[in-house]
């Protein structure tokens, strides 16, 4: 006897679910279980004093700071410049649409290099800003700003497109009922792209988080004070702890995946306020 | 408030979208400006709002110059083709918009606003959705919603862009009775944009003819389906068929035959009659009228629609009631003597000019 089977109107569910998860596994989690089973070859007391000394703790401080500020700067800036490119037309348009993938595209130790050459105290923007007695170079500063110029895609290439899709008979309403230029931006416009405003941070925090390659070159990687927690990694490596190096990852990996889960939570909140059908 | 339309000019490049347009709009009426698309009815309707600005002309609106103003201090409500609701709003938000926008001195208290956006959603019989998302309503809804949105500011001016034309044949012949039974109750004088030539003419007071960006003809809409001013106007208005003929005594004539009484002067002349304007003869007996054979029939609906074909192939469209039709007992491939019963000439020397 035939059993009745109820149809999907969109098949292949369990074929993409089990594709996903394995995939998943294969990329993400099996290297991932790699991290926290090399972790627990420490024990309790070895793990805690690995990631609580304080060059540790200073490094956690700076990679998390200077990339959620760096995350926070590109919202800014990004929106600017997506704002630019969707809305006005002007010469050399196309260029500096290019112009903005480029920190995807360049090796990172080739950034990490010119913007150290270009900062260092004898470079032409240390020079000026000497003068103003600012030091970027193997300071913090150095650290956001090489984080800074990685992100800067991140946040453009979400916004864009949302702002170009959003209806320029919405804005021209908002005008016919009486509201100023930044009541339309406050209440229209950013309520429409804050989600993607929300993943391109997202974006723009994880990748600044694992960042390495820009950043050592202009950090100067002063312990306590200009070092990375990427490049403790490295130095522990470098020292034959392996047990270490994966232990200090490893709270990088769950304070990472907190925030991210904590900005994606957030986004699907917004998002589903208003695309929710009854 | 009136709205004086004065030498309206604008220009797109090299196209010409509004060429020296003038009007009066009274207080208190429902227009219809009408045209086909690319006419330029759209653009004039988004500078009498000031979401567009003219290269020449004034817009006056209870005889102030707004020409300066910008679109927020017109006072003027605009409805969009596609709603143009804010999809991040509840039906309620979206009608509060207006009041809640308002600088602090001229804000309603809460209490008030709440109060108002509740009588307007009543006012377009929607006050059950208040807290709905507009992804959430049908067509119909999201522009009762967005009318409600527009009256909320108490504009002195109603423009419509097109407010159906996004909606399917049935809704749409609902929401313009609607929107004209609205009308009656609140009087706020109104522009509605439309290609639709049978909305015009159902629902407003007055139909401005638009073409290629100049005023065709303004009138009632008996006036303007009666009497025609240009080919083009009759031409637009209903369905029509066009002859190229020439008027002799009195009589338009189509080469050997006589179709019928036509003023004017004699001469060649466009000239039209509507599809339902007229008679059908059996046979092609020397009764005068235009021998025809008919093509097509479909018999639906009140009346019958016939398709003919002249004897030099051009086709002919008539419209009579079913029964009359039936009465006759034609079919399709038999031949008639086609008589109208009324003709509109226009001589071609002025149409050329």
């Amino acid at each position: 006897m035939a059993s009745l089977k109820r149809f999907s109107p969109l098949p292949g569910f369990g074929l993409a679910m089990g594709y996903t998860l394995l995939y998943l596994t294969l990329i993400v989690l099996i290297p991932l279980t790699a991290v926290g089973a090399k972790t627990l070859s420490l024990g309790w007391e070895a793990f805690w004093s690995a990631v609580s000394s304080p060059r540790v703790v200073a490094s956690y401080q700076l990679s998390f700071g200077a990339s959620l500020l760096a995350a926070g700067i590109n919202v800014v800036f990004g929106l600017i410049f997506a704002w630019v490119l969707v809305r006005y037309r002007f010469p050399g348009k196309s260029l500096v649409d290019a112009l903005v993938d480029l920190p995807f595209a360049l090796p990172t130790a080739v950034a990490g290099i010119a913007l150290a050459t270009i900062c260092a105290e004898n470079g032409p923007v240390g020079e000026l800003l000497k003068t103003f007695a600012i030091e970027v170079a193997y300071t913090p500063y150095g650290v956001l700003l090489a984080l800074v110029f990685i992100g800067l895609p991140f946040v453009v290439r979400t916004v864009q497109p949302v702002l170009a899709d959003l209806e320029r008979e919405v804005e021209e309403a908002a005008a016919g009922l009486g509201a100023a230029r930044w009541q339309t931006f406050l209440k229209v416009i950013l309520p429409h792209i804050t989600p993607a405003l929300l993943t391109g941070f997202a974006m723009a925090f994880a990748r600044a988080v694992g960042e390495y390659g820009s950043v050592i070159f202009i950090a100067g990687n002063v312990p306590m004070v200009s070092e990375i927690t990427p490049l403790l990694i490295i130095t522990k490596l470098e020292q034959y702890d392996y047990a270490g190096a994966t232990a200090v990852a490893s709270v990088m990996l769950v304070i990472s995946f907190l925030l991210l889960l904590i900005i994606n939570a957030l986004q699907g909140w917004m998002q589903q306020r208003y695309t929710a059908e009854a | 408030m009136s709205i004086a339309i004065r030498n309206i000019s604008k220009q797109f490049g090299a196209f010409k979208a509004l060429d020296d347009v003038s009007m009066d709009i009274p207080s208190g009426e429902l227009v219809a400006l009408l045209g086909p698309s690319g006419c330029g009815k759209t653009t004039l309707l988004r500078i009498i709002a000031g979401l567009e600005y003219a290269d020449q002309g004034q817009i006056l609106l209870a005889g102030d110059d707004t020409s300066a103003l910008h679109a927020r201090d017109r006072q003027v409500g605009f409805v969009f083709q596609h709603y143009a609701l804010f999809r991040h709003m509840s039906v309620f938000d979206n009608v509060a918009f207006g009041l809640r926008v308002k600088p602090r001195r001229d804000r309603p208290a809460e209490a008030e606003i709440r109060r108002r956006v509740k009588r307007l959603l009543e006012l377009v019989q929607l006050d059950w959705l208040a807290d709905r998302y507009p992804s959430q309503l049908s067509g119909g809804q999201r522009q009762r919603i967005a009318l409600a949105r527009a009256l909320a500011v108490e504009p002195k001016v109603l423009l419509l862009d097109e407010p159906f034309g996004a909606l399917d044949a049935k809704v749409r012949k609902e929401l313009r009775r609607w929107l004209r039974q609205l009308h009656d109750e609140i009087h706020v004088t109104s522009v509605f944009v439309t290609h639709d030539q049978e909305e015009a003419l159902e629902v407003s007071d007055r139909v401005v003819l638009i073409n290629q960006g100049r005023v065709a003809q303004i009138g009632t809409p008996e006036a303007v389906y009666d009497h025609p001013a240009t080919p083009f106007v009759a031409d637009f208005l209903g369905s029509v068929n066009l002859f190229h003929g020439r008027v002799e005594d009195g009589q338009l004539r189509l080469g050997e035959h006589a179709l019928g009484a036509a003023d004017g002067s004699d001469g060649s002349a466009l000239a039209f009659v509507r599809s339902h304007e007229f008679e059908l003869l059996p046979g092609w007996a020397g009764r005068g009228g235009l021998p025809a054979t008919i093509v097509r029939v479909v018999s639906v609906g009140p009346s019958a629609q016939i398709e003919l074909s002249r004897t030099d192939g051009e086709l002919v469209e008539v419209a009579i009631a079913r029964d009359t039709f039936r009465l006759l007992g034609l079919g399709e491939g038999d031949k008639v003597s086609l008589r109208p019963r009324q003709i509109r000439v226009f001589p071609t020397e002025a149409q050329a000019a």
